[in-house]
């Protein structure tokens, strides 16, 4: 059964090309189909004793070009109806556009669900271990995302998580998120965390005391985020045209939308 | 040679080699279009006060050919809103029946008796419809290899322009283009109206204009473009659509001076 076998025949010549391909080019091409894109943005978020604030540019890039100068990044999530006016959790999403808007549904109709069984709001540590889950269900396919959660927890405290796109995820007092997130983040650690920020004449060396760490009050944090994000503008061309920031307190979300260079 | 009864009628295996079973295996992944084939290049929109302008030529793509040059890519829906495809013309195709198919079982399943109720699906219900449906392709990584504008009125009735494309990315702006268009007429439209605010300050004449003016631009400037074109206004009172415009006052007088890629000046 020559014609069956892959092998040779035996007797009589044998192949007349000498490179005959043996199997087919595998079916991956060399050009393949990039389920993936970057569309830019920063996203900041920051908690306080009473008061948690996360916020995002509204530029929304595709390469060099700005597809629109305003597209929110910073939603309610959770409320009983579209509107969303009785939320109380905060998503920032950045990076892959598409998966970001496809993540945020998910969890909001997961909160939904939740509201509607248990006849109460989703408390915010539950709804980011629930976040978690959703990122790592999608582990080899990912939601190409860096989501920031924000809310105030049990005690009234303001709550930030932070994750990775997989669901690696922790709670913290302060994150940078997306394109600007390098340059932000050095500035939120020396003045939110007071890193490297020493009482002046404690020691010299190991005998350096650190600046006691407080919670700020929100009106520096507001002006914090603004100093920031004017920074990150000037610094990086996928970050600009307009800020939005959701402060969420115990009376509610408060949103606030702010010019940005538009360059 | 194989002179066995198995072997008659069949290619000669010293002759053109071992026939490869790899071809016949059902188990590799499936091909999908990887890439487009023929193609239509920018669409443009725009909002104005009391409705939106929506524009693409009708020229359909083989590579660097025009290939087609009275395909038309804008297409209504609904009697009430507008859709503008870019890239790939067979997707265009697919989703164009898709659509037929969603409006008529809108038409049946709707309860608009009355003569001036508002069509079930507006504006934004097809963006988002369309949006997921590319989002939900792409993640089966099979992607319909377009870009859309979809053009109408919100709920609310004002003016609704948004974008969607082969990855499911989304937004809205006052005006928007794809493909070359976002590089070329986008800068152009946006002197126009800048943001939102200003949208209530154009006039349907002075949007049509402009629009009419951004396609000269890149029938100029974008090779892959025709001078026929089609331009839709979309109102609270319906959708007109004109299919078989073609671009008025071109100017070639810039043309002999430009030399090499134009910044050349000896």
């Amino acid at each position: 059964m020559a014609m069956f076998s892959q092998n040779p025949v035996l007797n009589g010549p044998n192949y007349s090309f000498a490179e005959v391909p043996q199997h087919a080019v595998d079916g991956l091409r060399e050009h393949r189909f990039n389920p993936y894109t970057d569309n830019g943005g920063s996203t900041l978020a920051i908690a306080g004793a009473d008061f948690a604030i996360i916020a995002g540019d509204t530029r929304l890039t595709a390469g060099y070009s700005i597809n629109t100068r305003y597209a929110p990044k910073v939603f309610k999530i959770g409320g009983s109806t579209s509107s969303q006016d009785d939320a109380n959790i905060l998503l920032s999403v950045v990076g892959f556009a598409a998966d970001g808007e496809a993540l945020k549904e998910r969890l909001d109709a997961v909160c939904k669900m939740y509201r509607y069984r248990h006849g109460k709001p989703m408390s915010v540590s539950a709804c980011a271990k629930r976040l978690s889950t959703i990122l790592y269900q999608k582990r080899f396919f990912p939601y190409y995302v860096h989501a920031i959660l924000g809310g105030l927890d049990e005690d009234g405290t303001g709550a930030v998580y932070s994750y990775d796109p997989v669901g690696s995820y922790e709670r913290e007092q302060c994150r940078a998120g997306g394109a600007a997130a390098s340059l932000i983040m050095p500035f939120l650690d020396n003045q939110v965390n007071f890193k490297n920020q020493y009482i002046p004449g404690s020691g010299v060396g190991h005998e350096l005391q650190e600046r006691e760490r407080v919670p700020l009050p929100r009106n520096e944090v507001e002006v914090l985020v603004k100093d920031a994000f004017d920074s990150a503008v000037e610094r990086h061309i996928e970050v600009g045209d307009g800020l939005q920031m959701m402060i969420i307190t115990k009376d509610g979300i408060e949103e606030r939308l702010l010019p940005l260079k538009k360059d | 040679m194989d002179h066995r009864p198995q072997a008659w009628g069949r290619p000669r295996d010293d002759v053109y080699g071992a026939y490869d079973a790899s071809y016949m295996q059902t188990n590799q992944p499936n091909q999908h279009t990887q890439s487009p084939i023929v193609t239509g290049t920018s669409v443009l929109g725009m909002k104005f006060k009391d409705g939106v302008v929506i524009a693409a030529d009708n020229l359909a793509s083989y590579g660097s050919l025009a290939r087609f040059t009275d395909v038309k890519r804008l297409r209504t829906f609904a009697e009430s809103s507008v859709v503008g495809f870019g890239g790939d013309v067979s997707d265009m195709q697919y989703l164009d029946r898709h659509l037929t198919e969603l409006a008529i079982d809108e038409a049946y399943t709707s309860t608009t008796t009355t003569p001036n109720a508002q069509p079930t699906l507006n504006a934004r219900n097809l963006h988002k419809y369309l949006s997921k449906l590319l989002y939900h392709r792409r993640s089966k990584f099979d992607p319909l290899w377009n870009s859309l504008l979809v053009a109408g009125l919100d709920e609310a009735g004002a003016p609704f322009l948004a974008a969607a494309d082969l990855l499911g990315t989304t937004f809205t702006s006052p005006s928007l283009a794809t493909g070359f268009g976002s590089m070329l007429a986008q800068p152009i439209m946006r002197g126009l109206v800048p943001d939102e605010a200003s949208v209530a300050q154009v006039t349907r004449e002075q949007a049509i204009n402009c629009v009419r003016e951004c396609m000269k631009v890149l029938f100029y400037r974008d090779a892959r473009s025709l001078d026929s074109y089609s331009l839709a206004v979309v109102t609270k009172d319906g959708v007109e659509l004109s299919e078989n415009e073609k671009l008025e006052n071109q100017s070639w007088a810039f043309a002999d001076r430009i030399k090499g890629y134009g910044t050349q000046t000896v």
